[in-house]
């Protein structure tokens, strides 16, 4: 995205191109700056839901499967709390430099809907496991700092679905442990709340507390946005931005928002204080509950659970288990592989990238090519793939090393690797199978060389004329009847060779 | 000989070792005398269970012949309709669950099931063990064993009624600010709170989840302690539960009724103070004297906290439970009023205005009040610290003192419909009972004498977790008194004058 490097001042340059079908026309942006904070919900990885025995691992099971009494609400029964969703959280908190407070406890948050079976939700007001922390963006090679300003623990709710004639209910997710993760107002661009989130998930990912996966649900995301004029300390009336499931949504939804909110300021009118929901299909926010019909949730201590000490030991144990982050890979990347800043900060925040990448220049493979072929042809291959297909390392390496050592050339690897990925077998292998490998004889190229020069007078002519730019359609030629195999450093010589013998005559 | 269903558990422990009974017989014998009864006379039982009844007597008959030995294999009891019970009616006394039938037993159910006991049925209740008369039961008020027209007390009046109407030697009811104590006193049995924590709350429909607690009824300090030794322990299903240690109790109440050496203190607000009926004021005063002469050291001390008990519990309690009953929505198990076209807001309103008494809804808008926004620190908060208070007025008396003693209620049972039009003087019944709960503390009811011919309890009050030494300092004092064994005229109808 096009943000000025430094400066955190809306491009709405860039803005009109995205939010296609829009309500606002237009409004100079540019004299506003967006305040954007984030409100996250992680479902974490753990075996069994917040409070009950319940598996979590309910996703494409038939609905009210994954439920028990106590996931349920029924009468009479209690909760226990899932040690390892607050380890999870307790590890989040270290990971983002926060600071862990000794004393924390559980709050009901109250509030009647169908989908919340107790009528409260099990939660955290004033004591959260996390407080404060930090994580760190680049935004067109800036770098910033966005604060957190907490990290809580909660129950997630059911889900309904609405049908004609009435509303259904599954409470497979009822009682998910959700950690919520609050941003301060620190954003000041779509683009940098894109790379906020990405940075989360890869933080999450390493962590290995979330899948953090936002099409699953795993990571869900609500944006406060408002605006103000640029060089204005006071902070504008904020909107809340929720139902986004996508990096794409936030995006798009916040530049949608700073678009309408600019309109409205720029046509004297006061933004008012509400929730408004982000329209997917149409690329629009529309409003969902103002500020005067806020709830007052009525927060009280969770009496049927006792207040976590987190003691030092403990903390110090689960920081022992940290593994390494992805702003420490970055910078190793960057040291001990001589990656660009761009290529380590992609990679490292991709946790199955950098897996990948560091196994394959474990198995002998050049860091600076496996880096792009990962980021280029296997991140492809990746998109597209179904789930279960993997790429051994050992395979990319073996690939990258039939190139350098010129059994093959880039095109032919390109065309192996699909046939990798897809079937696990190994490059080599393929490559003899099918008779792949590049052929740098010249007596066996030569036929097929003199056959181009041949079936292409005219070129032959320009480039005997003096144009010698000729002999890169030859070369293609040449190329294209060998599919990939020839050698392009030995059918140029040859060309050259057989090109600059004058008079020589070629027929078919 | 005497009918089966006067017996103590631990009589009838020693007619089923010896196989004089069977466990069949037993139930059998209680089973026909609720049946015969109980209609026409307490209105104890919400529901009996019968057939359910007689499978258990039938398994522990099992068990008996195999030579199992257990105190309370074959011993009939009966549930306050607050504890679940899996595939038995479970209604809490409130309409909005008068068809919910529990998927699966409490902690406390299921380890008196494994202990061998036969469930008779369960008994009625204050809707949602709010009350103090059990008349706020959503389907019929209980009443008093020893004078129809009085109340037994509540909110487990159902459960001592039964005990007092010897329906049963044991029934389980839950204290949340007095809701065991209070009944046992107006019924003329035993009744006891444990520390809060001791016994298991999974099961137990929440009132107020700071405060309840699962304790018994029973007819002899004996059979109380016999009843613990089952319920208490540690839970994982309950993070309230405590985890320590649970003595003998039974073994604690040792042989001799001596009190040489205890130290008890005699709270001056619990004394000389308006509202207690003077017949109430005497026998607790005699019974106190009694204790003396056992050997008791008597202290006078203050609880200089005691006359905010009532009006901190009546913050504490309804915040607790707008939350708790928040679940009742209609949607679920509960009642659900849905008309054609009604909204999700009119199933709501419809279902809980219809479905709560004037007491639950009264509580759920006090508590719903009590923790609103600009109200909370004011209320709620407020209220917490006081309940701190409280607890240290009782912590700095137990540093002198092994337990503290008093009237268990302010007065002998009321005739039905007295204070009903007038919550704060129901509330008040409650006065000595409510600090105890809201300290967590272990507290029972003895019979210490009849004030007209009703009968008034003593209450003792032991520090957090000495459920032991207060169920000594109680067997003592039954032990050198008769008191105990005076009965209620219910209880003393034989069967075959009513029915045969």
């Amino acid at each position: 995205m096009g943000v000025p490097p430094g400066v955190h001042i809306f491009d709405s340059s860039k803005l009109m191109t995205t939010t296609a079908e829009t309500r606002v026309q237009s409004a100079d942006t540019t004299r506003y700056e967006a305040v954007i904070g984030l409100e996250c919900h992680v479902q974490l990885a753990t075996r069994s839901k917040m409070f009950c025995g319940c598996p979590t691992d309910y996703a494409g099971s038939p609905p009210n499967t994954h439920v028990c009494p106590i996931c349920l609400g029924m009468p009479g029964v209690l909760p226990v709390i899932n040690r390892a969703a607050v380890e999870s959280t307790l590890m989040t908190g270290l990971a983002i430099h926060a600071t862990i407070p000794a004393a924390t406890k559980f709050d009901r948050k109250n509030y009647p809907y169908p989908d919340l079976v107790k009528g409260y939700q099990i939660s955290q007001y004033d004591l959260p496991l996390v407080k404060g922390g930090w994580i760190e963006i680049s935004v067109d090679n800036t770098t910033r700092r966005i604060n957190l300003e907490r990290v809580h623990l909660e129950e997630d709710t059911g889900k309904l679905t609405h049908a004609p004639g009435g509303s259904l209910v599954d409470f497979n997710r009822a009682g998910m442990p959700l950690m919520e993760m609050v941003s301060q107002p620190d954003l000041r661009s779509p683009a940098e709340a894109r790379a906020y989130l990405q940075k989360l998930r890869a933080i999450l990912r390493t962590l290995g507390v979330s899948g953090a996966d936002m099409e699953k649900g795993q990571l869900r995301c609500d944006v406060n946005v408002s605006l103000r004029p640029v060089g204005e300390a006071k902070l504008g009336t904020k909107v809340e931005v929720k139902n986004l499931n996508s990096f794409r949504a936030v995006q798009r939804a916040l530049e949608y928002e700073i678009v309408r909110q600019a309109a409205a300021l720029d046509a004297g009118e006061k933004i008012p204080q509400e929730t408004r929901g982000w329209v997917e299909d149409r690329g629009v926010t529309v409003s969902q509950r103002s500020k005067e019909e806020a709830h007052d949730y009525r927060y009280f201590p969770e009496p049927d659970l006792p207040p976590i000490f987190v003691e030092e030991a403990w903390l110090a144990r689960l920081r022992e288990q940290l593994p390494e982050l992805p702003d420490a890979r970055r910078a190793r990347y960057m040291r001990d592989f001589g990656l660009g800043a761009y290529d380590a900060e992609a990679l490292s925040t991709d946790q199955w990238a950098a897996r990948l990448f560091e196994d394959t220049v474990g198995a002998g493979a050049d860091a600076k090519k496996a880096a792009n072929w990962i980021q280029n042809d296997v991140a492809r291959l990746r998109d597209a793939a179904s789930d279960g297909q993997v790429l051994e390392a050992g395979h990319l390496a073996e690939l990258l090393k039939l190139v350098d050592d010129g059994v093959i050339g880039i095109s032919v690897a390109r065309q192996v690797l699909p046939t990798v990925y897809a079937t696990g077998r190994a490059p080599r292998a393929i490559v003899e199978e099918q008779g792949l490998g590049q052929v740098s004889d010249t007596g066996a190229l030569e036929q097929t060389v003199r056959s181009v020069l041949a079936a292409n007078p005219a070129p032959v002519a320009d480039y005997r004329a003096g144009k010698l730019t000729a002999i890169n359609f030859l070369k293609g030629q040449v190329m294209k009847a060998s599919r990939g195999k020839a050698n392009p450093g030995v059918v140029e010589e040859l060309l050259k060779q057989l090109l600059e013998q004058t008079g020589t005559q070629f027929s078919n | 000989m005497p009918a089966l269903t006067s017996h103590s558990i631990a009589e009838l422990r020693a007619l089923l070792d010896h196989r004089d009974v069977s466990a069949v017989e037993v139930a059998r014998a209680h089973l026909d005398r609720i049946e015969a009864l109980d209609d026409s006379t307490v209105n104890a039982m919400l529901t009996v269970t019968r057939e359910h009844a007689e499978a258990q007597a039938r398994a522990a008959d099992a068990r008996l012949a195999a030579g199992e030995a257990a105190p309370l294999l074959g011993v009939p009891m009966i549930l306050k309709d607050v504890m679940i019970t899996r595939g038995i009616r479970t209604t809490a006394g409130s309409k909005i669950l008068e068809n919910f039938r529990p998927i699966e037993d409490g902690t406390i159910t299921r380890r008196l099931a494994e202990a061998g006991t036969v469930l008779l049925g369960k008994s009625n209740m204050d809707e949602f063990a709010m009350g103090s008369s059990t008349e706020n039961s959503g389907f019929f008020p209980t009443r008093n064993p020893w004078d129809l027209e009085r109340v037994p007390g509540g909110s487990s009046g159902g459960s001592a009624a039964a005990v007092g109407a010897d329906f049963a030697p044991f029934a389980l009811g839950t204290d949340t600010g007095g809701s065991i104590r209070q009944p046992a006193a107006l019924c003329g049995v035993v009744g006891f709170k444990p520390t809060y924590g001791r016994v298991s709350r999974y099961g137990l429909i929440a009132f107020a989840s700071s405060l309840d607690q699962i304790g018994p009824f029973t007819r002899t300090v004996e059979d109380c302690a016999l009843v613990m030794n089952a319920i208490a322990g540690h839970d994982a299903c309950d993070s309230t539960s405590l985890q320590a240690p649970v003595p003998d109790y039974r073994r604690a109440l040792g042989s001799e009724p001596s009190l040489k050496g205890v130290r008890l203190a005699l709270p001056r607000e619990y004394f000389d103070v308006q509202g207690v009926e003077p017949g109430v004021e005497a026998a607790v005063k005699a019974a106190i004297a009694h204790l003396e002469s056992l050997g008791a050291e008597l202290g006078e001390v203050s609880l200089p906290h005691t006359k905010y008990g009532v009006a901190t519990y009546y913050l504490v309690a309804p915040a607790e439970c707008s939350a708790n009953l928040a679940r009742y929505d209609g949607v679920k198990y509960s009642l659900s009023i849905r008309e054609p076209g009604a909204s999700l807001w009119d199933v709501y309103e419809r279902s809980r205005g219809e479905g709560f008494g004037r007491e639950v809804k009264r509580r759920i808008i006090l508590g719903t009040y009590a923790l609103s926004s600009g109200y909370y620190d004011a209320y709620y908060l407020k209220a917490q610290k006081v309940r701190t208070l409280i607890k240290q007025d009782f912590d700095r008396v137990f540093e002198d003192f092994d337990a503290v003693v008093g009237p268990t209620s302010p007065n002998v049972a009321f005739p039905l419909g007295a204070k009903t039009q007038d919550p704060l003087a129901m509330y008040l019944n409650d006065l000595f009972t409510i600090p105890t709960s809201l300290a967590g503390l272990p507290g029972i009811s003895v019979p210490a004498g009849l004030a007209d011919g009703l009968p008034v309890g003593l209450q003792i009050i032991g520090k957090a977790l000495d459920e032991a030494g207060v169920l000594r300092i109680a067997h003592a004092f039954e032990q050198s008194t008769q008191w105990h064994t005076e009965r209620s005229p219910i209880a003393t109808r034989a069967l075959d004058t009513v029915e045969r």
